[in-house]
C-alpha cells in the first residue's frame, strides 16, 4: 500500500482508483467523473465511501450537488506548472462548501504544496520518486500570509496586524 | 515610503531561506531543470546567454538612497559594477553566480527588498507613473493602490500557475505615463461624478507576438471592490486561460476569443460571488497604507529663491538641461529632475556603482532620499527646491547622469538584446550606439522635439517597440541580423501600436534609414508638430517612399510590391 499526506502526516493510503474499465474491488474507490455520472446509484449502493477524480477542466460547480455524499475529490495537477486545479480547490472549498477529502493527484511535488494548502488540499499523492518526510517540511514555508484563501477567510490587516 | 513591519520582513526573510533551500536541492540533483525553473523565475533569476540575470523588483519604482546604495554594493560584489534598469522599473543584474543568488537575496531583505514575482507565470510587479504624488494633474496617488496590490499578489497561493505572466499597471494622473493601455490589466484611478475615487478598468493589453491595446470593462470600480475585482478577472483567467501554445496563454488572448463583453460577463459572474468576501478593501487598510506615501516636509519659502531665475539666465548649458531633463511639481519651488541613463555610447538603463552611489548621495542631500526608476529607463529624484537645481545639475554632469535628452530621440528603451539575452534575435545595444552616433549634436535632437523611440531585440517586446513612435525590433534573417521598423506607436493616451514600414533593413542601415525617415518630418511638419502628429496626418506613405536607400535591395522590393497593386 502507497503512503500519502493526509493532514499533514505520511499515512497509508486506503483508498483504490479505479480505472473506468476496471470491476470494483472492495473498499473505497476513486473514479473519474464519467464513471460516477454513469454509475452515481451503483457506486453509492455499495455502502463504501466513493471519491471522484475532476479533470482540470471541469466546472466544479457540476459536482455540486454531490459533493455530499463524497468521501473525496481529487483534482489534478497534469504538470505541477498547470495551476488550473488550485482555483477549483478553492471553489470546492469557500464556494461549495465541501468538507471532504480534498486531494491533489498527478505532478504533485513539494515546492507547491503550501500553496496547495491554502487553497484547501488536505491530502497529497506525491509524485512516486518523491520523498514525503522532505515533503512535510514545505508547510512551514511561511508563518502567514497576506490574502485570504481556503484556510484563512481574512486578508493579514483584517487580523489585527 | 512604505515600511515593512514585522509581518512584511518575515515573509521575506522566509522567502529568502525556502530559495536557499530550493538552490541547495537543485545543485544537489534533488530538483530537475524544469522543476526549479518556475521556482528560480519566481525568484527572479534567469539564465541568460553568457551568466544567469537577476532581475530585483523596485515595486512602482520606488527606492531609498540606502536600497540604491544596497543594489550598488551588489553590483559590486556580485556582478561586474553595474546594473540595468528596465521598463517595468525593476533592475536587472547580468552576471551573478547562481550559487551566488540566496546570498544577494539575502542582502536585499535587510533593506526591504526582493526579487519575488520579477518574473514567472505570477502576477509581477506592479508598476506606476513614475510621478506619482507629485504631478500637477493627479487625481489619487496610485503608489498606495501599488502596494495593496502588491502584498495581495505576493505568494497567491491560487494565482501564482497562471497560463502566463501577469503585469498590472495603476495611473492615478489624467496623463497616462504608465503605459497602462498595453498591459494585462491596467487600472485609472478616476473621480466619478460623485466626487468618489475608483478605477476604470482595463484588461487584455499587451505586446509581445500579438500586440494589443487593453479593453475597458468597467468604466468605474470603487475602491472597496479592487481586490475582490482583480481576484475575479484572475481566477476567470487561471481557469480558462489557454495553455496548449505559450504564445496564446497571455489573458488578451483569453479577452480577444471571448470578445470583451463576454469576458466581462464572466469577470462580473465570478465578481457577483466574492465581492462582499473578507477581501474587500476596507477605508482603516487604504488609510494606513496611505500614511506611508504622505508628502514630505516641504520648504513653504521654496519658491521665494531668487538664485534660480538668475542661473536660467546666466548659463545656457544649465537651461538646456532644465528645458528637458526637469519636469514641474506639484508645490511650486519644487521640481522633478530626471537623472538621465542615457550617456551616449552606454547602454540605456545601465548604471554604475559608482554613479548608484552618487545618485543615493544626491538623493539624501536634495531629495528627501528618495529615487524613482522610470518605465522609459532613467532614474527620477522628485521634490528637488529650484534652488538646488543648479548644484544639483553639476554633481550629475561629473557624474555623466545629465545627457540634456530627456523625452529626445536619445532618450531611447532598449532591452538587453542579443548581447544578454537568451531569447534576442539580434542586438539592440549597438544600434542604439550607431544612433547616438548618427545623432550626436544637441541641435538635432532638440529639432527633432518630442520623440520615443522603442527597440527590442526580438518579438517578446521587453523594449516596447510596437508603443514607440518609432519602434525598431531586431529580426533573425537566415543568421543576420536584420531590423525591421513601425512609425506611429504611442503607450500614452493617444494609445496605438505602430504600422510596420515595409521590409527590414540590414544592421549597418538602422541609422541611415531613421535619418531619411525623420528628414520627412522636418520637411512635412507643421507647426509645432511632433514626429507622431505629422505621421498621424500624412500617413505612412511619404515616410515608406523615402526611408530606403535609393537602388538598396529593400527600396526595389518596395517598389515591386507596390507596382504589383497599381
Amino acid at each position: 500500500m502507497r503512503s500519502v499526506i493526509k493532514n499533514r502526516q505520511i499515512v497509508e493510503d486506503h483508498w483504490q482508483a479505479v480505472a473506468d474499465d476496471a470491476a470494483l474491488p472492495d473498499g473505497p474507490v476513486i473514479v473519474s467523473l464519467a464513471r460516477w455520472q454513469r454509475e452515481r446509484t451503483a457506486l453509492l449502493a455499495r455502502g463504501e465511501p466513493v471519491g471522484v477524480r475532476l479533470p482540470n477542466t471541469a466546472n466544479v460547480a457540476d459536482l455540486a450537488a454531490d459533493l455530499p455524499v463524497l468521501a473525496l475529490v481529487a483534482l489534478e495537477f497534469p504538470r505541477f506548472a498547470d495551476g488550473r486545479a488550485h482555483s477549483q480547490a478553492r471553489l470546492l472549498r469557500e464556494r461549495y462548501g465541501y468538507r471532504g477529502e480534498l486531494r491533489a493527484v498527478g505532478d504533485v511535488l513539494r515546492d507547491q504544496l503550501f500553496f496547495m494548502a491554502r487553497n484547501g488540499f488536505d491530502a497529497f499523492e506525491l509524485r512516486a520518486d518523491r520523498c514525503l518526510e522532505d515533503a512535510l517540511e514545505a508547510f512551514g514555508d511561511f508563518s502567514d500570509s497576506y490574502q485570504p484563501a481556503a484556510d484563512q477567510p481574512l486578508p493579514l490587516y483584517r487580523r489585527g496586524r | 515610503m512604505y515600511q515593512y513591519d514585522s509581518y512584511d520582513q518575515t515573509l521575506v526573510d522566509e522567502r529568502v531561506a525556502q530559495y536557499r533551500d530550493q538552490v541547495r536541492r537543485y545543485l544537489a540533483g534533488e530538483l530537475s531543470d524544469d522543476e526549479f525553473r518556475p521556482l528560480r523565475l519566481m525568484n527572479g533569476l534567469y539564465i541568460q546567454r553568457h551568466a544567469p540575470m537577476l532581475r530585483v523588483a523596485i515595486p512602482y519604482g520606488l527606492l531609498s538612497s540606502r536600497q540604491l546604495r544596497t543594489l550598488a554594493r551588489i553590483a559590486r560584489r556580485y556582478d561586474k559594477g553595474y546594473g540595468h534598469f528596465t521598463t517595468r522599473q525593476n533592475i536587472q543584474f547580468n552576471w551573478p553566480r547562481l550559487e551566488d543568488t540566496p546570498d544577494i537575496l539575502a542582502e536585499l531583505a535587510q533593506v526591504q527588498m526582493h526579487a519575488i514575482q520579477t518574473s514567472g507565470n505570477c502576477i509581477r510587479n506592479v508598476t506606476a507613473d513614475h510621478l506619482s504624488g507629485v504631478a500637477p494633474d493627479e487625481i489619487e496617488d496610485p503608489r498606495l493602490y501599488c502596494e495593496i496590490i502588491r502584498q495581495w499578489s505576493t505568494f497567491h497561493p491560487e494565482f501564482s500557475y497562471l497560463p502566463r505572466k501577469f503585469k498590472i499597471a495603476v495611473t492615478g494622473a489624467v496623463h497616462d505615463r504608465a503605459a497602462a493601455q498595453v498591459h494585462d490589466i491596467g487600472l485609472n484611478l478616476v473621480r466619478n461624478e460623485q466626487g468618489e475615487i475608483g478605477f476604470r478598468v482595463l484588461v487584455g493589453g499587451g505586446l509581445g507576438r500579438t500586440p494589443l491595446i487593453g479593453q475597458v470593462i468597467r468604466e468605474f470600480l470603487p475602491r472597496r471592490d479592487l481586490l475582490t475585482y482583480l481576484e475575479a478577472i484572475l481566477r476567470v483567467y487561471n481557469l480558462h486561460g489557454r495553455r496548449d501554445n505559450l504564445f496564446k496563454a497571455r489573458i488578451k488572448i483569453l479577452v480577444k476569443a471571448l470578445g470583451a463583453a463576454s469576458f466581462r460577463d464572466q469577470v462580473e459572474a465570478e465578481w457577483a460571488q466574492i465581492r462582499d468576501s473578507g477581501l474587500v478593501l476596507d477605508d482603516a487598510e487604504i488609510e494606513r497604507v496611505r500614511r506611508f506615501f504622505a508628502p514630505p516636509p516641504y520648504d513653504a519659502a521654496a519658491a521665494a529663491d531668487l538664485s534660480f531665475p538668475q542661473w536660467l539666465k546666466g548659463d545656457k548649458a544649465f537651461a538646456t538641461w532644465v528645458r528637458h531633463n526637469v519636469a514641474e511639481h506639484k508645490v511650486t519651488g519644487y521640481r522633478n529632475v530626471f537623472v538621465a541613463l542615457k550617456e551616449p555610447g552606454a547602454p540605456p538603463g545601465d548604471i554604475t556603482a559608482d554613479q548608484m552611489d552618487a545618485v543615493a548621495d544626491l538623493a539624501d542631500r536634495y531629495s528627501f532620499g528618495m529615487i524613482r526608476s522610470t518605465h522609459h529607463q532613467n532614474l527620477l529624484l522628485t521634490d528637488v527646491r529650484q534652488a538646488d537645481l543648479y548644484p544639483l545639475w553639476h554633481a550629475l554632469k561629473s557624474q555623466k547622469l545629465a545627457a540634456p535628452v530627456i523625452g529626445t530621440l536619445a532618450d531611447m528603451i532598449c532591452c538587453p538584446g542579443l548581447d544578454f539575452c537568451s531569447l534576442a534575435n539580434a542586438s539592440s545595444i549597438s544600434i542604439a550606439r550607431q544612433i547616438n552616433e548618427k545623432f550626436d549634436r544637441l541641435d538635432d535632437l532638440y529639432d527633432l522635439g518630442d520623440l520615443r523611440l522603442n527597440m527590442s531585440g526580438c518579438m517578446n517586446a521587453c523594449g516596447h517597440h510596437h508603443v514607440g513612435h518609432i519602434g525598431i525590433l531586431g529580426v533573425d534573417k537566415k543568421g543576420e541580423e536584420w531590423y525591421q521598423i513601425s512609425l506611429g506607436g504611442s503607450s500614452e493616451n493617444d494609445v496605438a501600436l505602430g504600422t510596420i514600414l515595409g521590409p527590414s533593413v540590414p544592421k549597418a542601415e538602422v541609422a541611415n534609414t531613421l535619418e531619411r525617415i525623420l528628414r520627412v518630418y522636418v520637411e512635412r511638419r507643421e507647426d509645432g508638430e511632433r514626429f507622431l502628429d505629422t505621421f498621424r496626418r500624412i500617413g505612412l506613405e511619404p515616410f515608406r517612399v523615402q526611408a530606403y536607400a535609393p537602388g538598396s535591395n529593400e527600396a526595389k522590393q518596395e517598389e515591386e510590391r507596390y507596382a504589383v497593386g497599381y
